[in-house]
This record gives structure tokens, C-alpha cells and sequence, in this order.
């Protein structure tokens, strides 16, 4: 369906590669165009968001690049390859907008979960779970069940989930939406160091200005109905950066320039 | 017995007091209705002895009757000890005799059942032609009057695993039960499972897909146990009318042994302590299956981490 004739191997693809993409749902109320003509590529190693007001289809892209929805129109690859064969490979993590444990697993269990299905050896599994519950400072929580801990640490046991898989390509769904703004900021600065250190392609849909701007070397703006791409703005701030560059003048007008994006692809008509 | 209905109360120590009462009050009006309900008898057998009782008189004959129309507690306490402590378990007058040949049917037709309402639920939710076409049967079979089917399916099987397949007596009877129980108790567990299999969030089950699991993993990992709450549920209520399939299937072969048989047989020879004595006995042991499986399912929800 997708992918086929894209040359080069595997190792030199760019981690998504999107032309000419569009989804139409079929709904009781008629075809509803949820993604028209989407153009977009994301180079390895890359930090992109998805920002737009809901019903842009922002998540729905995201569900398309982790083959949780199908495309009815255009092309579109992962890794050089096709959306499923990538989901077969286990080539991404997965982390949703809720921390989606299992009630019945202890954080150390839930974080084994996709470790399981892959038939990986116990003594594997438990050094994965280890390594990753250290990596968002969740270590000593491993006996924990979800419901001991509070949203942020949940989501952070989600995080560690989808990085012990050990992907390429992190696909997050608005992960902090629910979580408080000092909570948000937190997670914020642990993430891009989580990011520079493990050198992922990041794809990360939210519909919060400054995080986008705080977090991307690439922001999508993204305007609904039809859900497409009104622009693509690139951030060049150091790898290393802190909370504090968001008071600086380029943060603010890269900001002002997604805003824009915003405003001008949103219509106040309906 | 009518006051095991679970009391949930807030406070603990106000459990004891309000259940008591209503046992107490329950008691006493059995005990009022009961005068009436025998003193017509009670009178007949004074006229017929010629004697004019007085009040008193009248009041005890009517709680120490062979053939009362309703016994009074105490005559039914007293019967329930004598069938029970006083006899050996072994003799036909021993009710706990009576009730393991019930117990047995029970439990042979509430495990079937449960292995054919899981087998069901699990094509069900996989299989979505089974849904639509599947579950209008399991429905269906639900409509028809056990009292109606039962009499068909225990004499059918007892004369075709009695004379033509060559089985005992005893297991042909058994095994006739047993299916009764299984048609009556794999429907709350297929309706319950179909629910339980299918409560997983959206979510969760895309993750499943995200990790390219299979759908023996996504079943043993995420939907069986998502749907273990529901399943003791619904085995608390199959469990108890297994009981009553086994005891309906007793009456229709003429059987001698079973607590339906001592029913047909007390109401044969108007034998109305013997018939509360095995009703106390039936529910005294489907309270007692309930509170088991209810016991089991707390046990396996605290196993899980549920419990908070």
C-alpha cells in the first residue's frame, strides 16, 4: 500500500517519510477528512511536535505513523519501511496521552509488559526494567502497583515502558496533558535530556505553545478541517538548554511565529 | 437463612444487632403464622379424640405436629439435627448424605458450565460472526423454563447413558444433573466474560498493537485478567443456580438419593418437616457455595493488586 519503491536501506532512511498523505473516517454523519495532503519528513535523531487546536488530526498523524489508523491516499514510510512493517519490527515506543498501565501489574511488571511479548529472557527483562526505571528515576518504585503513585510518576513508568522496548523512534501523544505545569516543566527538562542522551527521533503531538517551542528542533503547525500542515518552523537552540530560555527573545518569537501559524489556520467561522 | 443478605454497613459492630433483630422478628412471625396455619388441623385432632382443648393446649399441639401444613422452627431445627449429627453419613436418612449426592451434580455441572461459558465468550469476542449469530442462542436457551427442559433432558440421557451406553444407574442420574447445572450456569458466565473480555480501554488494547502482540498474548495478558472481577461475578450467581439444576434434575428420574429426592419424597407422604428440612439444607449450601466463590474472588483481586 505504502512504502514500496522507496530506495536507499533501512540505515539511511529518514525516520518518517510522508507525501502526499490523507485519511478520510467514514462516520455515521459522512466521510470526514481528518488528514489532507500532509507532506512531511523527520530526519533521525530529530525532536518534532505536532501543534494544532483538537480536531487538526495531530494525533490521528501520530496514529498513522504507529499504524493504529490507515491512510486512504499518499505515501508514507518508517524507517524506510511500511507504518506495519515498522510496528512488526518494534521500531517505535508508544506512549499515549494516559499512562495506560495495567492496574493489575506492579510498575516493574507493566515495564516487563512489551519485554514479555518480545519472548525476551528473564534475566534481560529484569536488567531492561532496571535500566529504565533508573533512567526516569522511578528505581525502588518496582513493586509498586500504578495506582500508588501519582500522574507524573505514571506517566514516567509509561515512558520507561515504551523506551525498554528499546526503539528508534519515541511516538508521544500529548503525554503530559493531563499532569499540572510544574509537573509538565519537569518532565519537560528530563525528557530533552532523556532525548539528547539516547540520540531518539522524538515525534510528540501537544497542543501547548511553549512546550513545543521548549522541546522541538521542529514544530508542525497543524489547523483543522481539513486537518493539514500550515507550517513548518525549525529551532535551533543548543541540545542542552534549560527551562530559562524561554524568557529569551528567540524562544518568544519563535513562539509568536507558531501562534501566527495558528491563528491564520484557524477558522472562526463554524 | 433470609438474613444472609449481605448487610453493608459503614461500621462494623452495627452489622450484628440489626441482623439479629430481623432474624429474631422473622421467627416470631413464623411462629404466629404457623399456629394458624395448623390450628384447623390441631382442633380436628382434638374433636377426633373427643376432648375440648384449651387455649394453651391448642397453642403447643400446633408447633408439635407430625403432619403440620407450616412446622415450626424448632421442629425443623430439631429434624436438620437428628438427619445430620445423630445419623451416620452413610445411611440414606442422613441428610449430609443427601446433600453431597446434590453437591457433587453441583460442582461436576457449575466446572462444565464454566469451561463452556469461557470457551463461548472467548469465540465470541474474537470471532464477530459469532457474536451476531452465536449469541441469540445463548439467549434463547435462557427463555425456555428449566422445570419445561429438564424433565426432557434427564430422562432422555438417563435412558440413553442407562440403557444404551451402558452406564450405572448412579452416573447415568449424575451426569444427567450435572448437564442440567451446565445449561443453567454457562449463561451468566458467557454474558459476564463477554463483558469482562471486552472491558479493557481502547488504550490499553492499542498498546497491545503498538507491540505487535499476538492475540493469545493480548488475551492471557490483557483480557483475562480485565475480565477476572467479572467472572467471579457471574460465577457467584452460576454457582447457585447450578444447585437448583441439580435439584430439578433429581425430581423427574425418580431418584432415591439427592436433596430433590427428599423432596419428592416428603411431599409424597406429606412429610412437610423433611421438606423444610432439605429446603433449610439447599440453602444453607448455596449460601455457602456463594460465600466460597465470593471468597475466592477476593482472594484473587487482592492477588492482583486490586484492592486498595
Amino acid at each position: 500500500m505504502t512504502g514500496e519503491g522507496t530506495s536507499g536501506t533501512a540505515k539511511e532512511a529518514p525516520a518518517i517519510k510522508i507525501a502526499g498523505l490523507s485519511l478520510v473516517f467514514n462516520t455515521n454523519d459522512g466521510p470526514v477528512q481528518a488528514l489532507s495532503d500532509i507532506d512531511l519528513e523527520v530526519k533521525r535523531g530529530e525532536f518534532v511536535s505536532f501543534i494544532g487546536p483538537s480536531g487538526c488530526g495531530k494525533t490521528t498523524l501520530l496514529r498513522v505513523i504507529a499504524d493504529l489508523e490507515q491512510p486512504t491516499g499518499g505515501s508514507i514510510t518508517v524507517n524506510g519501511v511500511s507504518p506495519e512493517e515498522a510496528r512488526l519490527a518494534r521500531a517505535y515506543g508508544y506512549v499515549f496521552q494516559a499512562a495506560a498501565l495495567y492496574p493489575w501489574r506492579t510498575i516493574a511488571k507493566n515495564i516487563a509488559l512489551p519485554l514479555e511479548i518480545m519472548g525476551l529472557t528473564r534475566a534481560e527483562c529484569d536488567k531492561r526494567v532496571a535500566d529504565n526505571l533508573a533512567l526516569v528515576d522511578l528505581a525502588g518504585f518496582e513493586r509498586k502497583y500504578p495506582w500508588q503513585l501519582s500522574g507524573g510518576m505514571q506517566q514516567r513508568a509509561s515512558i520507561a515502558r515504551a523506551l525498554a522496548v528499546e526503539p528508534e523512534l519515541l511516538l508521544m501523544d500529548e503525554p503530559f496533558g493531563a499532569l499540572d505545569e510544574i509537573v509538565r516543566d519537569h518532565l519537560n527538562e528530563k525528557l530533552l535530556r532523556l532525548w539528547d542522551r539516547t540520540q531518539k527521533t522524538v515525534v510528540f503531538v501537544t497542543h501547548s505553545i511553549p512546550e513545543a517551542v521548549f522541546l522541538s528542533t521542529k514544530i508542525v503547525v497543524m489547523s483543522p478541517r481539513p486537518g493539514r500542515v500550515t507550517d513548518v518552523i525549525e529551532c535551533g537552540f543548543p541540545r542542552h538548554r534549560t527551562l530559562d530560555i524561554r524568557e529569551t527573545p528567540e524562544f518568544l518569537a519563535i513562539a509568536a511565529r507558531v501562534r501566527a501559524g495558528l491563528r491564520a489556520g484557524h477558522s472562526y467561522e463554524d | 437463612m433470609t438474613t444472609a443478605v449481605s448487610h453493608r454497613l459503614a461500621k462494623p459492630p452495627g452489622k450484628l444487632v440489626p441482623v439479629l433483630v430481623v432474624t429474631l422478628a422473622l421467627i416470631a412471625l413464623w411462629y404466629v403464622g404457623a399456629y394458624f396455619m395448623n390450628a384447623t388441623l390441631a382442633r380436628d385432632a382434638f374433636a377426633r379424640a373427643k376432648k375440648e382443648p384449651t387455649a394453651s393446649e391448642l397453642l403447643f399441639a400446633t408447633y408439635a405436629m407430625d403432619r403440620p401444613l407450616l412446622p415450626a422452627p424448632h421442629q425443623i431445627v430439631t429434624e436438620i439435627w437428628k438427619s445430620t449429627a445423630l445419623t451416620p453419613v452413610t445411611s440414606k436418612k442422613s441428610l449430609v448424605y443427601h446433600s453431597w449426592i446434590t453437591l457433587s451434580a453441583t460442582l461436576a455441572g457449575f466446572l462444565s458450565g464454566a469451561l463452556l461459558g469461557l470457551i463461548l465468550a472467548a469465540a465470541i469476542v474474537h470471532v464477530p460472526s459469532l457474536d451476531r449469530s452465536l449469541m441469540p442462542w445463548v439467549i434463547a436457551s435462557q427463555t425456555i423454563p428449566i422445570v419445561a427442559i429438564a424433565p426432557m433432558i434427564v430422562v432422555v440421557g438417563y435412558n440413553l447413558m442407562n440403557g444404551q451406553m451402558g452406564f450405572s444407574t448412579d452416573t447415568s442420574r449424575f451426569i444427567a444433573k450435572a448437564l442440567i447445572s451446565t445449561y443453567l450456569s454457562f449463561f451468566p458466565i458467557t454474558v459476564g466474560l463477554v463483558k469482562g473480555l471486552r472491558s479493557p480501554d481502547t488504550i490499553l488494547v492499542d498498546l497491545m498493537r503498538t507491540y505487535s502482540a499476538n492475540r493469545w498474548q493480548t488475551f492471557w495478558k490483557l483480557r483475562m485478567p480485565a475480565a477476572l472481577p467479572f467472572l467471579f461475578a457471574s460465577m457467584q450467581v452460576a454457582i447457585a443456580i447450578s444447585l437448583v439444576g441439580a435439584i430439578v434434575g433429581e425430581l423427574p428420574t425418580g431418584a432415591s438419593a439427592g436433596i430433590g429426592a427428599r423432596l419428592l419424597a416428603g411431599s409424597y407422604y406429606g412429610q412437610t418437616v423433611q421438606i423444610w428440612s432439605a429446603l433449610i439444607a439447599a440453602s444453607v449450601l448455596a449460601a455457602l457455595l456463594v460465600w466460597m466463590v465470593s471468597l475466592g474472588g477476593t482472594a484473587v483481586v487482592k492477588r492482583m493488586g486490586l484492592a486498595r
